[in-house]
């Protein structure tokens, strides 16, 4: 079975090459059979290789397949080869199953799309490219999907192109992401003029070997790929295209902004972890970014208005967290906060997706309300989904405190975290399914959408329960965590708090949007904020309009001084030298014989004068 | 028999030659102009026939022979190309061929 792990990333790569080609002449029907068939195959395929690799796994729990050479230049060669390990079962499960789901929901969710080949299509490769990265044996391979997946986000983020307001948004999340994918690009020309090798298991035994802990070799490699990492996962300070890119149809929100893409990132930290292990300045600073991330994204999200928005806000706090947890070496909790929240999130998205179809287009959530028995199937799966994510947070509260670098302190910030978590999870769901009835629904979600939905939020809840990384054998804990085993009670206890708090939480979003009313006047949110400082979290703590002054409004004003050419005004010069001494002497062209019979003889004098004389 | 001078006789080709040249320069008759250049090399003439003279060399006269013969064949084509102009611009006057002077637009 693990043979087959090739064919993969290239069931779906077949059915966007197959949407490419014959798309428009295909029917609706044809188009779904192709394009969830391939990912329903894709998902099956999964299964059977997480079966066999549980039950029967290859030497060493790691299954490497090389399939060719992509190029040689030198000594670099880096292969066309898959790499299959715990991690990576892990996130082909997440992308295959979640994806599948997606792939389903949107069947139905897109139906009415005039472009609905085009969807599946970039859909499809979106799914190849994913499941490339992530089964990259070496980090060229990795960038290609790396690049790719971004591609497929902007040709998504923009797919109703139309509207000029998407296309900005496609491209500045391109861009913006562009910024890390740069810093990538350059770790990896350091790794291979340093190390020599782009293999991901070689590059850790070669750096481990050849620089020590804290060199600035090491620093200087790590960094620049936690620079990448940050473009990707949305973290501070390059988190700003992650709210715009909800301008993408809600399909693409669920499967790209926050079950895959954006996880990537985290994928990358724990891949490379050898060489983040060797600086730990670097994951430091991981952790620092995360934690600030979460808490500040957890800010805004309470101050939102549109339901995508405060879901991309929740997205990148909640990917805060993972950074919080991969930077106190705790990739274990990382990646099960990963899996939990892929389908938390995905129900979520796709929920909102179908909420906002049954109010017709409507995005405030405040002009929505009392839809939970409207639309009951909606209303349970989010609130059972919304649960599954506040368990696999308590695991990285909890190596938190165990952990060397983080501590009770840095603990306490990352629990405010899980209460404003709550708060605004609880304040969209009560505001928009509680009270009283305040639109017209005529929609109902067929079985295409409540199918998936019950199936991711179950994963969700499960996931709550089995940490689903240890299922899969990928157990790498925090170093620090074995005092935490010597005392697992304290360990278990110190998480538990975690849950109290989210319960907290709820209360008081119960209290504040369905007692108080205060969903009513829309613009309360939490009392005691002046006006200023929520306008300050509605905007992401002014972060676009930082970066418009910084870098857009320079950029603009140097090509408007570079467009009066002042360079070429140089070059102008000569021109016009030129053409007037032109001009002067195609006078002397009278077109009369006479005239340069006189000039000959002039001319002839001039010479005889000059010889003689 | 005295032998006339030398700076007479090239005294005499220069005027000549002089009287050649205004001649091309003033006149406005192409027929006129070409009688001005075969004056002037009647002048250049001259000046070798002068110059074999005074050294005693028979290669001034050669040379004379020589600007006959071209003179000939230059008033040959000269004449010809005045009949196609004069069919072509029913006129006589050089100054009305002017259509090769440079055009504020060229």
């Amino acid at each position: 079975m693990l043979n087959y792990l090739a064919l993969l990333p290239t069931l779906p790569l077949v059915g966007f090459l197959i949407l490419t080609a014959f798309g428009k002449s295909l029917s609706k029907r044809s188009v779904v059979a192709i394009g969830v068939g391939s990912m329903a195959l894709a998902a099956m395929l999964t299964i059977g290789i997480a079966i066999h690799f549980l039950s029967a796994p290859p030497p060493g729990h790691v299954f490497e397949q090389h399939l060719w050479t992509w190029f040689q230049v030198g000594d670099l060669a880096p292969g066309f080869s898959l790499y299959l390990d715990a991690l990576s079962l892990a996130m082909i499960l997440v992308i295959t199953l979640v994806g599948f789901l997606i792939h389903l929901y949107s069947a139905e969710f897109m139906r009415d799309d005039d472009a609905y080949a085009r969807f599946f299509a970039y859909m499809n490769l979106f799914v190849s490219l994913m499941l490339i990265l992530v089964l990259a044996d070496n980090l060229l391979l990795l960038y290609l999907g790396w690049e790719g997946v971004g591609m497929c986000s902007f040709l998504l983020i923009g797919f109703w192109y139309k509207k000029p307001e998407n296309s900005k948004a496609a491209q500045k999340a391109f861009i913006v992401t562009r910024v890390g994918d740069t810093a990538m690009a350059i770790g990896l020309f350091l790794l291979i003029t340093q190390l020599g090798t782009l293999d991901i298991q070689e590059l850790g035994v070669r750096a481990s070997e050849k620089w020590p802990v804290g060199s600035g070799m090491a620093v200087a490699a790590a960094a620049l790929l936690l620079g990448g990492a940050v473009g990707k996962s949305a973290q501070l300070p390059l988190q700003t295209w992650l709210p715009d890119a909800m301008a993408g149809p809600s399909p693409v929100s669920a499967l790209i902004h926050a079950a895959t893409m954006v996880t990537a990132g985290v994928y990358l930290i724990a891949r490379t972890h050898a060489l983040f292990a060797l600086a730990p300045v670097v994951l430091t600073a991981v952790m620092l970014i995360g934690l600030l991330t979460q808490l500040t994204a957890g800010i805004s999200a309470v101050h939102q208005r549109d339901i995508k928005r405060i879901l991309a806000y929740s997205t990148i706090s909640q990917l805060g967290y993972m950074f919080f947890a991969l930077g106190v070496s705790s990739n274990g909790a990382a990646i099960n906060h990963l899996m939990t929240h892929a389908c938390f999130k995905a129900t979520w998205f796709l929920a909102a997706g179908a909420v906002i179809i049954a109010v017709n287009h409507e995005h405030d959530i405040f002009k929505m309300g009392g839809l939970g028995k409207k639309l009951p199937v909606l209303f349970w799966t989010m609130f059972f989904a919304g649960c599954g994510p506040f368990f696999s947070k308590d695991g990285i509260l909890a190596e938190v405190w165990f952990s060397d670098t983080g501590g009770p302190f840095l603990w306490l910030l990352g629990l405010f975290g899980v209460f404003v978590t709550s708060i605004y999870l609880f304040r969209l769901l009560f505001t928009v399914f509680l009270g009283p009835l305040k639109n017209d629904v005529h929609w109902k979600p067929g079985l295409a959408i409540t199918i998936p939905l019950v199936i991711l939020a179950t994963g969700s809840v499960v996931g709550a329960i089995v940490e689903y990384p240890r299922l899969l054998g990928y157990h790498p804990y925090a170093t620090g965590t074995e005092a935490a085993h010597a005392s697992p009670y304290l360990h278990a206890a110190i998480g538990k708090i975690a849950v109290g708090v989210a319960l907290a939480g709820i209360y008081v979003a119960y209290r504040l949007f369905v007692r108080h009313k205060h969903y009513e006047a829309g613009e309360v949110v939490v009392p005691h904020i002046t006006l200023r400082m929520r306008r300050l979290f509605a905007a992401g703590w002014y972060f676009d309009r930082a970066y418009h002054a910084a870098f857009v409004v320079p950029f603009q004003a140097t090509s408007r001084f570079l467009r009066s050419e002042l360079i070429d005004r140089g070059y102008d010069a000569v021109v016009a030298l030129v053409q007037t001494g032109h001009r002067q002497i195609r006078r002397s062209q009278t077109g009369r014989l006479r005239w340069y019979a006189a000039g000959i003889a002039v001319g002839a004098v001039f010479c005889l004068g000059a010889v003689l004389l | 028999m005295n032998p006339i001078p030398m700076e007479q006789s090239l005294m005499v080709a220069a005027m000549l030659f002089s009287l050649g040249l205004i001649g091309l320069l003033v006149r406005r008759n192409v027929i006129f102009m070409l009688i001005s250049i075969e004056i002037m090399l009647n002048a250049a003439g001259l000046a070798f026939v002068v110059a074999g003279s005074h050294w005693q060399a028979a290669d001034g006269q050669v040379m004379f022979l020589f600007i006959i013969t071209m003179a000939a064949a230059e008033v040959a084509i000269g004449l010809a190309l005045v009949l196609r102009l004069q069919s072509d611009l029913p006129t006589l006057d050089v100054d009305a061929m002017d259509q090769l002077k440079g055009g504020d637009d060229a």
